[in-house]
């Protein structure tokens, strides 16, 4: 057999060809080897990333807020999942049907979901913050488009008779105002986020690691006691609309310990239900409106007087005619009494008596002693908007100012600063710093003011402010010991002094032994009555009735039927 | 020699196969936590929610209405007040 020979076979290629084929194989491969060795070993992360994407995923880790308490544990404010309902609004091509059943499960009309959905934008809030289970029926009807999302909403289980106190939250949690603003530091959770495994089911099965471990918010417990609030605030609302006034506020403390254990202000609002809101509701008066408080200044004026050894508690002061000129002005009481007792001076509420005593005494120890009874300044309890009021500086008072100062013109105070400065006397002599958060040991003594003798005797004049023959004999309490001051101030409107009131008392009980301080003041009464006595006197007594029922303290007065028929109440000044 | 390969190659077989089981038993375990810690979370909620219906009942002016409108009952007179020494 033989084989046709191919001319082609018969000619030689030069080597070089070969030689050349066989390099870029060799370069080829050699590149194939460097590249995978950089894959492997140089630039390793890169490719473990992209594998590793494909199972792990990093979840959110949520964090509560944390609860607000009251002293006795009850809950007072609190968060509690939420889902919001949002859609796309392309994707979200509804039956009538559905549209009907998910517009009857949101509780919203038919007509404003279409709305919603018809609009231009790719996203839109159909409704925020429903309750889980709700959620969940949605979700069960499976329609296209709608989504979910987990929130926190703030419940206050009290509404709004501890709206002022505790604030509120905004949509991301954050506080607002009140407490929830003061604390918000401590109330607030930090989310947290951590790495895992999750298997084909969407299920996790394996914890990588934690990236950030979530903060729980931690509770808060309050020193307010829940009953208390409630009794503060049911008995200003009433007296605030039996005496027409535009508005009110209420502080309770404990003398003993300088817990804030109520606080309520008129109007107000229901902090569950914020869509209507105007400026009035949300003020937290007893912290940032300050008022002229007009006689419940006078005590301190005599304590200052007594203490300076100018006066005794017997020291006659001549009030006669009722009218005191000094300079261009005239001060007047609104009925001239004639010769009285320093201590009668706080138990008729005498303008000239307290203005005579405040003559005699240098104004800057008058100055220096307001001062450290804490007017002036923020108390700084964190509270937003937290005033100080005014007090001017001594060296640039005139006479006619320390006289109208001496009984509670010329300068002005807010209303949980008055209650405080009442420590001095319910206490003997010393202030404690306030608190708002619950204290288990109560510091044993505060900052001095007045010597304990000087306390205990203004305690003793005040209470015969409140007794047959005072200003204030419905301030009285069946039972108790009590003793306080009213305070009937004109309201300066435009730097003029115009007919409109602001009533107050400020008091203790029992007087053996003080525990609680309750001041109230009641803005532009308008129901006929103004005189502090008459509006603000009967909120004290009734709540001091019932605090003293509900702490279960012993009464230090035996019971005698009340005397006031017989004997009219002396008329107070302005 | 090919007597000791062989039993390594058995001993290597086995220790594969019981990681792999292992690890298999340590995922469906750790599926069984994680949905006893939804669980958890699920009644931590729940009970939140309890505590805020529970205050909500409790509300003050609530029971001040019951007691007054419907029970009737109201607080005693200063007189009808026994105090009893401790």
């Amino acid at each position: 057999m033989k084989l046709s020979r191919s001319p082609l076979l018969d000619e030689r290629l030069p080597a070089w060809r070969a030689h050349f084929v066989m390099g870029v194989l060799l370069f080829g491969s050699l590149a194939l080897v460097a590249r995978s060795f950089y894959l492997q070993g140089i630039n390793k992360e890169f490719l473990i990333g992209k594998g590793e994407s494909r199972y792990e995923r990093v979840i959110d880790i949520s964090a509560t807020r944390g609860r607000i308490l009251d002293r006795h544990g009850d809950v007072l404010a609190m968060s509690t999942p939420v889902q919001s309902v949002w859609a796309i609004p392309e994707d979200a091509k509804l039956t009538p049907a559905q549209a009907r059943e998910l517009s009857a499960l949101l509780e919203m009309d038919a007509r404003e979901l279409g709305r919603k959905l018809a609009g231009e934008r790719d996203f839109v809030y159909l409704k925020r913050q429903i309750a889980p289970d709700v959620a969940e029926r949605i979700a069960a009807l499976k329609l296209p488009g709608l989504h979910f999302q987990n929130e926190f909403r703030r419940y206050y289980p009290a509404g709004e008779v501890t709206a002022h106190m505790l604030g509120f939250t905004g949509n991301e949690d954050a506080g607002q105002e009140g407490i929830e603003l003061a604390m918000n530091a401590q109330l607030s959770g930090k989310a947290g986020s951590r790495r895992v495994i999750k298997d084909r089911r969407g299920q996790i099965v394996e914890d990588v690691e934690s990236i950030h471990a979530p903060q729980e918010g931690k509770d808060t417990t309050l020193a307010l006691d829940a009953k208390l609030q409630y009794l503060a605030y049911s008995q200003l609302k009433q007296a605030i609309v039996e005496n027409k006034a535009k508005a009110g506020g209420i502080v309770i403390l404990d003398a003993k310990s300088g817990e804030v254990l109520a606080l309520a202000n008129l109007p107000t609002y229901n902090p569950n239900n914020r869509s209507k809101l105007s400026g009035a509701q949300l003020r937290n008066r007893a912290f940032t409106d300050t008022f002229e408080p007009g006689s419940t200044f006078k005590p301190f004026t005599i304590a200052l007087a007594l203490e300076k050894d100018n006066v005794r508690f017997d020291t006659p002061i001549q009030t006669a005619p009722g009218k005191l000129t000094i300079g261009p002005a005239t001060i007047s009481d609104a009925h001239a009494h004639g010769v009285l007792t320093v201590a009668q001076v706080i138990q008729k509420s005498s303008n000239v008596g307290a203005a005579k005593m405040a003559l005699a005494l240098p104004s800057e120890d008058m100055w220096k002693m307001f001062d450290s009874l804490g007017f002036g300044q923020p108390l700084k309890l964190g509270f937003p908007g937290e005033a100080g009021g005014r007090l001017r500086p001594w060296k640039r008072w005139r006479p006619i100012e320390q006289a109208t100062m001496a009984y509670g013109h010329g300068i002005s105070v807010t209303l949980i600063q008055l209650a405080r400065a009442y420590q001095a006397f319910a206490r003997d002599g010393d202030l404690l710093p306030l608190t708002l958060t619950r204290i288990d040991a109560p510091p044993a003594q505060g900052v001095r003011v007045f010597s304990q003798q000087t306390a205990r005797e203004v305690r003793a004049m005040l209470e015969m402010a409140v007794q047959p023959g005072g200003t204030a004999p419905k301030a009285q309490v069946p039972g108790y010991r009590v003793a306080g001051k009213t305070g009937t101030a004109h309201k300066l409107e435009g730097g003029v002094y115009a007919n409109k009131y602001v009533s107050s008392f400020v008091g203790f009980a029992p007087v053996s032994d003080p525990r609680l301080i309750v001041a109230v003041m009641i803005d532009e009464p308008s129901g006929g009555k103004h005189y502090g006595g008459e509006v603000a006197a009967p909120v004290f007594s009734n709540v001091m009735a019932g605090a003293m029922r509900t702490l279960g303290i012993a009464p230090d007065d035996t019971l005698k039927p009340l005397q006031m028929a017989n004997v009219p109440p002396a008329k107070e000044e302005m | 020699m090919a007597r000791l390969n062989l039993a390594l190659l058995a001993a290597v077989l086995i220790s594969a196969l019981a990681a792999v089981s292992t690890s298999h038993r340590a995922r469906k375990l750790f599926i069984e936590f994680e949905r006893e810690q939804q669980r958890m979370r699920a009644l931590e909620v729940e009970w939140g929610q309890l505590q805020l219906e529970q205050s909500t009942w409790a509300t003050h002016a609530r029971i001040e209405q019951i007691a007054r409108d419907k029970l009737g009952m109201h607080a005693p007179k200063p007189g009808q007040i026994v105090s009893v020494e401790r």
